[in-house]
């Protein structure tokens, strides 16, 4: 096999590499400032300090008082520590005290597997789960979040933004609505954290979740928002670190990178968002003028692209997702890594999985279609350059498996 | 850490040598389905004493999917239909040099597809 030199990554909604600034920021805290916020000695004290300062700057970003963030281990522990910690909490909750009352959780369809199957799993714990619908661009209707909420109703989770698609749902909207009904609303952040601006309070989200590794910073670390007030029930028991509510000794580290890259990424979010978008649009119209029978996934960014009027403000500025006519994504996938391009079907998750992307047939997909995805999902370092070699290969690529693939 | 896709995997992939269509075929057979991802159309034309003269497939599905139809054929081309018939997955699998365990239900697709091929071919022959 001939060796490629080149080597593009265009898969950073799957993880990303962790910025030099952050890694710089990092690095004391793992040798000489490598203290256990729980001793009261000197190195104690100094890992809390770096550890108050890091809850700091992160609320600091999304409006939130210092007080209302835990760190976890993801997004995948936060996502379930708000789903089941919500659901245990209002089962010792007076207010529900009817067997029957306070165990009714809404989510979307698109949701990313780890609230899919939290929900799941309460679901067989005996609550009563609504997955709502959304519409072709993956876009849910406020009022179907507004017509599903029940006297029952203890908890609405919607997805910020779509890790596949890259929909951004009306987040503000439905908060409004879950604040009036007086239920909980939390919102899955990990694809838009750090890309687009949130602000919980005038989102009324009472929970919040982000991930580092999504935004240039280390794995191994996420965040819960938590406002003051609701109330949630820990899943993970011990020595009481982050209020009780998440005990495990606290990876210092990681922390730190994570408050890193959060400064890093509010302060050139503006700057960097547009310049992604247009990198984003010029890749959207590049594949769908070079390639026949492509069609772009999730909300159309440019005006005209289906006849009908831009959603740009709707798609993450780093996200792009297609669907080719009589191509299976996988055959795309390892076809794009030949030739030096790190891309991906639906998610990286789904990389275990055979069954079409859940999120790709809530928005209507037939399977076949849905087979044929391709996630191209923009970064940092994503140059102008790296779009054009990207245009320049693919057509062959889809054009070739379409030979092999004959007319089936 | 061995590769996800082996050597022949990548080379077949890359480069299958029984793509196509056969006019006039004795025998297609179609399987698969749309939900799994892999759908494979084999064509053969079969000469005296039943001998597969000539396969050729389409396949649309994964990587291993496609490797695994283009490596059926070959394993099968020069053989009488009966015998091609006894081809079974791990025959495949150990000509590929190995498959990624989530991967193994392409080889029993190209086995059917096979089969049906097969099948298609002496339904065609009793009429």
């Amino acid at each position: 096999m001939k060796k490629i030199k080149k080597k593009i990554y265009l898969d950073y909604s799957a993880t990303t590499p962790v910025d030099l600034r952050v890694v710089r920021a990092m690095l004391p805290y793992l040798s000489e400032k490598f203290g256990n916020t729980m001793s009261l000695h000197y190195f104690g004290q100094e890992a809390k300090q770096a550890l108050e300062e890091s809850r700091e700057l992160l609320a600091d970003l999304i409006g939130a008082k210092p007080n209302e963030i835990i760190f976890t281990s993801s997004a995948t522990e936060s996502n379930n520590l708000a789903l089941k910690g919500i659901a245990l909490a209002s089962l010792g909750n007076p207010a529900f005290a009817k067997a029957s009352a306070g165990k009714h959780i809404i989510i979307s369809q698109i949701e990313h597997p780890c609230i899919m199957e939290s929900a799941k799993w309460l679901e067989d714990q005996g609550f009563e789960i609504t997955r709502l619908p959304v519409d072709k661009y993956g876009l849910i209707n406020s009022n179907d979040v507004k017509k599903a909420i029940t006297k029952k109703t203890i908890l609405v989770s919607i997805i910020h933004a779509s890790n596949e698609i890259g929909t951004i749902e009306p987040i503000k909207e439905i908060g409004r609505i879950c604040r009036e009904k007086g239920v909980y609303f939390h919102t899955d952040a990990a694809q838009s954290f750090g890309k687009i601006p949130i602000d919980v309070n005038k989102m009324n989200i009472d929970l919040l979740t982000a991930s580092s590794h999504k935004m240039y910073g280390p794995k191994g670390v996420g965040l819960l928002f938590i406002r003051e007030g609701v109330k949630i029930e820990p899943i993970l028991h011990g020595g009481g670190q982050e209020t009780g509510l998440r005990s495990s000794t606290v990876n210092i580290p990681a922390i730190v990178g994570f408050a890193q890259t959060g400064k890093i990424c509010q302060k050139e979010m503006e700057k960097e968002g547009r310049r992604l978008k247009k990198l984003r649009d010029k890749l959207i119209k590049g594949v769908l003028n070079k390639i026949p029978d492509s069609y772009l996934n999730g909300p159309p960014s440019l005006p005209g692209s289906f006849g009908e009027a831009s959603h740009s403000e709707k798609r993450l500025p780093n996200n792009a997702n297609f669907w080719f006519k009589g191509v299976e994504g996988e055959s795309i996938i390892v076809k794009l890594d030949l030739m030096g391009i790190a891309a991906s079907t639906g998610s990286a998750c789904s990389s275990t999985k055979l069954e079409p992307s859940h999120v790709l047939l809530a928005i209507g997909l037939k399977d076949e279609q849905a087979h044929g995805s391709l996630r191209l999902s923009l970064g940092r370092w994503t140059k102008d350059s790296d779009v054009d070699y990207l245009l320049k290969v693919l057509p062959g690529i889809i054009q070739r498996l379409r030979e092999i693939s004959g007319k089936l | 850490m061995k590769p996800y896709y082996s050597k022949e995997v990548i080379k077949r992939f890359t480069n299958p040598k029984n793509f196509g269509e056969i006019k006039n075929a004795d025998g297609v057979g179609r399987v698969g389905n749309p939900r799994c991802g892999d759908i494979m159309k084999l064509y053969i034309k079969v000469g005296k004493k039943g001998i597969i003269k000539d396969i050729k497939f389409h396949t649309l599905g994964c990587a291993a999917a496609i490797a695994t139809s283009d490596m059926a054929c070959d394993l099968v081309k020069g053989k009488n239909v009966k015998e091609a018939l006894k081809l079974d997955y791990e025959k495949i699998v150990k000509a590929l040099g190995d498959l990624p365990p989530i991967k193994i239900h392409c080889s029993i697709l190209a086995r059917e597809g096979l089969k049906a091929a097969v099948e298609n071919y002496e339904k065609r022959k009793k009429k």
